[in-house]
């Protein structure tokens, strides 16, 4: 008798796995747990048997019948699962055909740039501020302790207004750093602003040159800013933007409204500081110049360099995603190719 | 500025790797743009030529027994300049060196010429790379040490620095010296300076005047007499070279060669061509000409400094020599200038005269008065040398133009705390007294008093000097702290958020944004009129634009946009959305323009992307108008909309966009001709531009919550023929006027047979709502009658049937 039941639990399960929908699933249960199955016929006849044999038989036949429920349950649940599958497939949808498109619009990375770097320094403190791209020599120039013949213009090659305001020269603004006196004019210490934007060079475009270009300058004027100061903060900003591990030189440079004055590199990201040709051999690219604000400066913008001290920083926008990205070419930026913007 | 670093050497030890040193100048301010390498022979001795003998087999070759110090090779030689006695360079088999023929480098295998063994090779300055020249063999001055190396006795490494404008004093060898000697704790050696004088004064021959102290603060002149102009040696020529300047002859580079090791120009005058052996110092006088040594007639200024003698001008001040008293071979007797002048007078003139030199560089950038007096002595003993001749006596030197500077008075404590920084006072003594500065401790005891040598003329303040603290100690030294102060108020600009809604909702929109130039051409700007007239009020012009294309300054985007369209149109088949948030600038009398911040969007060609399933259609006017109600919705605003003239778009496709009585912007399809003008042929474009400057004010509004309706509204659709005349706003205007209608929405419009030529049908679905309470049927009836009576009062509304 244990027998009969052992091959028919064999065949019954079997026979359910390779079921293959919900009516064969009925007849199988019919067949092997309705009421003229075999194994109710058994379970029925057990009255039959001697008691020791009836104990065993019967509690054989009760655990197969349990255990056939189950696996029956089990069964039914893979079914519907692939029957929904399946049905769907029926009904006619390709999943796989293309869904309907919708419009992408993306802002312009430079506009993405500028937007991530605010964010660091907003979260510094720092207010953003507009300026005039179309400025008088003053604060562009002369302000900033730039005077007429002064060999610091020459490497900021000027396109000058064909119109004076007053008498007074205007030119497209070089650097952004020519907001620094109207900062300080209107603001009140403590300052932290920063503000950026267009800047303009009479220079033949190519590659790594464009007459036209971005910048971003900062200024924080308060009592007893630091040099320190001006290192933690560009140094917090740089680990945000290009990351923690990478390796950063603050070194003494020449502005002439600063002093001391500083520029800032980070590790070349092809060579690791070895050299190549991306940074001219020398493991580092220049990311930004810096300085405690000159004395006259604080001066012109009406502050006693006795008494305030502070400092500045200004930066060009395009090499940030030209180095992230390995971009090649400046003036993709200002040629408006999709082909080119979609990619950001 | 090149330096060579045999040539450092001279002035002061180099006890660490190049690279290092590189490092070091780089973080105190002296950038290190290039490290190049002159030499890098390898198995190239310098030899002896102890004896030549002809070759057994060929007229024109010689067998040449060259001395090596322990040892001694016979190689074969062609070259026609072998004179025993002579030192020469002598190449093992091994040696790369350059092929002359082909240019490229060979490795020198040991040969068989003529039946004769050749080990070795005497070389030819071409073939070690050091010029073109390669008729003869390299012939080296007497000195040179039989058997040691070449690239010992020629080699060098040159740094080409990046010199920023405050550091005239580092456009020479001494004071790169000094800068490394500051950096590595140690002192320079300078030149010693002697030489004999003859008893006849300088003063008995040559008078010098200055009639323009204000230009030429000091002018100093030595006299040298029975000079014999000739190349000058090969150790002066390779510095000269190295340090990327060409040799002339021995006088003239006697003054470059002291130009490059004290920073100070000097210039040679053939001193019998001075006419009246009188050195005026004065303005150029109006209509005033000299040829320059480049052989080229300049026109001088009034406002420029002029070198001259009784009759004429001889130089241009710092400039240039002039061609009428050029040093030649023929020269004989020299003078020789060391002078001082006024840096802004030099730049002007060499900017205006486009003649930007080693001389001018340095005279702009403010080199020190004191230099001329060391760099005069120091030429003079170097042309007696190289050029023979004797020295009259004495130095003229007139300087009316003598500044006393005064020692700055500092503090260490003070130094610290502008740096952030808890430097000993030691530390901060020892830096500036390893720079050449004098420090004296004053009373109190963080007070110092510092003297500043005379070849530091950036140094005015007591910034100065923190800056110079720093970087000796080493800008490494200073922490990193973040601000600490309280902070300040934040006022954000309003413009800015407006910008950044206005581009996000844009981007949303599925528009890509451009950034273009602000400088456009005028005739771009001609292209946006359908009849390209003059442009009212024109753009401001530059006075220097680079090219027409970017000559003035945009007084809008479009042209731009245009433009982009047009690009992009050349490889896009599909829907092109752009738009460009950017300023205007327009003029404004005896002010700067006005920037006035503007977003402008253009869209054309099919309105949804290629796909399986997408109908084939293209933009048209009412795309462009739902971007901008969309655009005004997310900014919360409402504007009603008027008739508009706005020329580069179409006629009768255009609306003025029009916010609190103020006209702020515009949109429409543009005028097909505008379109063929910027080469836009396939499709059609629609474009809006508005002001954002204007909209700013009339976005900053509060907004305040609407309930939402707790009882249900009704529904009722009406559908209205009217006259083809009267619009959808019109009607609107009427329904809205009326109480309990809510949203009034237009779901279809009809003209046609079924309803005559001249009309049009209108159905609205409204919405009749209460807040209060459940409308009842008869009162939205009520209402809904008293709509349609009006319309047909006022438009002769009718229902449709
Ligand atoms: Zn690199």
């Amino acid at each position: 008798m244990l027998a009969q039941l052992e091959q028919l639990k064999q065949k019954a399960l079997w026979e359910l796995e390779n079921i293959k929908d919900a009516r064969e699933v009925e007849s199988w249960r019919v067949c092997y747990l309705g009421r003229k199955s075999e194994l109710t016929k058994i379970l029925r006849s057990l009255t039959i048997l001697p008691l020791e044999e009836r104990k065993t038989v019967g509690a054989y036949a009760n655990e197969l019948k349990s255990s056939l429920e189950n696996n029956l349950d089990e069964r039914k649940k893979t079914l519907e699962k692939v029957q929904l599958t399946t049905i769907t497939r029926v009904a006619g949808i390709d999943i796989t055909l293309p869904g309907r498109p919708i419009p992408i619009g993306r802002l312009h990375p430079i506009t993405q740039t500028l937007k991530e770097i605010f964010d660091i320094f907003i979260s510094m403190g720092f207010q953003v501020v507009e300026a005039p791209e179309v400025e008088l020599d003053y604060y562009n120039f002369e302000g900033l302790n730039i005077p007429e013949e002064h060999p610091a213009r020459d490497s900021m090659a000027t396109l000058w207004v064909d119109y004076k305001a007053g008498g007074r020269p205007i030119l497209l603004r070089t650097h952004t750093t020519a907001a620094d006196l109207r900062i300080m004019e209107k603001l009140k210490p403590p300052i932290r602003a920063i503000n950026a934007g267009k800047v303009y060079r009479y220079e033949a475009s190519d590659a790594t040159h464009s007459p036209m270009f971005h910048q971003l300058d900062g200024l924080a004027v308060d009592v007893g800013i630091t040099m320190a100061d001006l290192k933690g903060t560009l140094y917090e900003f740089a680990r945000r933007f290009f990351g923690e591990d990478r390796k950063l030189r603050f070194r003494c440079d020449y502005f002439p409204f600063v002093e001391p004055g500083a520029e800032m590199a980070v590790a070349c990201s092809v060579c690791q500081g070895s050299g190549c040709r991306l940074c001219g051999n020398s493991g580092w690219i220049e990311i930004l110049g810096a300085g405690m604000v000159h004395p006259r400066v604080l001066e012109r913008g009406g502050y006693d360099p006795e008494v305030y001290s502070g400092f500045a920083f200004g930066m060009g926008i395009e090499r940030l995603p030209m180095l992230r990205y390995g971009i090649d070419d400046i003036r993709l930026f200002f040629g408006s190719d999709l082909r080119f913007l979609r990619q950001f | 500025m090149r330096v060579s670093i045999k040539w450092l050497k001279e002035y002061v030890a180099i006890n660490l790797p190049l690279s290092d040193l590189a490092h070091r100048l780089a973080m105190a301010g002296l950038e290190v743009k290039t490290i190049e390498d002159i030499g890098g022979w390898e198995n190239v001795v310098i030899g002896q030529i102890t004896r030549v003998d002809p070759h057994p087999n060929a007229d024109r070759l010689h067998l040449v027994k060259v001395g090596l110090g322990k040892e001694q090779q016979t190689v074969v030689c062609g070259a026609p300049n072998l004179r025993v006695g002579d030192k020469v360079a002598f190449a093992y088999v091994g040696a790369e060196l350059i092929d002359p023929q082909s240019g490229e480098t060979i490795r020198l295998k040991s040969a068989k010429i003529r039946g004769v063994a050749s080990s070795g090779m005497i070389c030819s300055e071409k073939e070690l790379g050091i010029s073109e020249s390669y008729e003869g063999i390299m012939v080296l001055p007497d000195e040179a040490p039989v058997g040691t190396s070449l690239d010992d006795y020629l080699g060098d490494t040159v740094f080409d620095l990046e010199v920023t404008p405050n550091r005239a004093d580092c456009l020479s060898i001494i004071g790169v010296a000094r800068e490394i000697a500051a950096l590595t704790r140690q002192g320079i050696r300078l030149p010693q300076v002697s030489y004999e004088e003859v008893a006849s004064t300088i003063e008995q021959q040559v008078a010098v005047t200055i009639d323009a102290p204000d230009l030429g603060p000091r002018y100093c002149a030595s006299l040298i007499q029975g000079v014999k102009i000739a190349p000058s040696p090969r150790w002066m020529q390779q510095r000269l070279l190295a340090c990327g300047m060409r040799p002339i002859n021995n006088v003239v580079d006697v003054t470059n060669y002291v130009m490059l090791e004290y920073g100070q120009p000097l210039h040679a005058f053939d001193s019998p061509k001075i006419k009246g052996s009188q050195i005026i110092v004065r303005r150029a006088g109006s209509g005033e000409a000299i040829v320059s040594l480049d052989g080229v007639e300049r026109m001088l200024a009034s406002n420029m400094l002029v070198i001259a003698d009784k009759e004429r001008a001889v130089a241009i001040a710092g400039v240039m020599g002039g061609a009428n008293s050029e040093v030649s071979q023929e020269t004989t007797s020299v003078l020789l200038e060391a002078a001082n002048f006024n840096p802004v007078s030099i730049h002007y003139t060499a900017r205006s005269l486009l003649l930007p030199s080693e001389a001018s560089m340095r005279f702009e950038r403010g080199i020190s008065p004191e230099l001329t007096i060391p760099a005069l002595r120091r030429a003079t003993e170097l042309i007696i040398k190289l050029a023979g001749g004797k020295a009259a006596k004495g130095i003229i030197d007139v300087y009316p133009g003598r500044k006393e500077r005064s020692p700055i008075l500092t503090s260490t404590e003070g130094i610290n705390q502008f740096l952030g920084t808890g430097f000993s006072q030691d530390q901060i003594i020892g830096a500036l007294t390893l720079l050449g500065f004098e420090v004296e401790v004053a009373d109190s005891a963080s007070e110092v008093r510092v003297t500043i040598p005379y070849w530091r003329g950036d140094i005015q303040q007591a910034v100065d000097l923190a800056e110079e603290v720093a970087r000796i100690i080493g800008y490494d030294e200073i922490p990193q702290t973040l601000l600490s102060k309280s902070l300040p108020r934040q006022n954000p600009e309003p413009i800015a958020a407006l910008k950044e809604k206005v581009g996000r909702s844009l981007t949303g929109f599925g528009f890509q944004e451009v950034i273009t130039y602000s400088l456009v051409g005028l005739e771009a700007l001609k292209r946006l009129s359908p009849d390209s007239h003059a442009l009212k009020p024109l753009p401001l012009r530059l006075a220097n634009p680079m090219t027409t294309e970017q000559e003035y300054l945009r007084p809008n985007l479009r042209a731009n946009l245009l433009v982009a369209l047009a690009g992009n149109r050349k490889h896009e088949e599909g829907s092109i959305r752009l738009f460009e948030l950017g300023k205007v600038y327009l003029p404004r009398q005896n002010d700067l323009p006005e920037e006035r911040e503007v977003v402008c969007g253009i869209l054309s060609g099919p309105r949804f992307e290629r796909s399986w399933q997408a109908q084939d259609e293209s933009f048209d006017f009412f795309d462009v108008k739902g971007v901008v109600e969309g655009l005004l919705t997310k900014l919360d605003v409402e504007a009603s909309l008027e008739e508009a003239q706005d020329e580069s778009l179409h006629p009768t496709k255009q609306v003025a966009i029009v916010l609190a009585g103020s006209r702020v912007g515009v949109l429409g399809e543009v005028h097909p001709q505008v379109l063929k003008a910027f080469d836009i042929t396939d499709d059609a474009a629609y474009l809006f531009e508005i002001d954002l400057t204007s909209l700013l004010p009339l976005t900053l509004g509060q907004k305040m919550f609407q309930p939402i309706p707790r009882f249900p509204a009704t529904i009722r659709d009406i559908a209205l023929v009217v006259g083809a005349e009267v619009t959808h706003q019109q009607v609107l205007d009427i329904i809205k006027g009326f109480p309990l209608v809510g949203k009034v929405s237009l779901f279809d419009v009809y003209t046609g047979e079924q309803i005559g030529g001249s009309k049009k049908s209108l159905a609205y679905r409204i919405a009749f709502q209460s807040l209060t309470y459940t409308l009842t049927d008869e009162e939205v009836d009520k209402v809904q009658e008293q709509i349609l009576s009006k319309l047909a009062k006022e438009f002769g509304a009718t229902l449709r049937a």
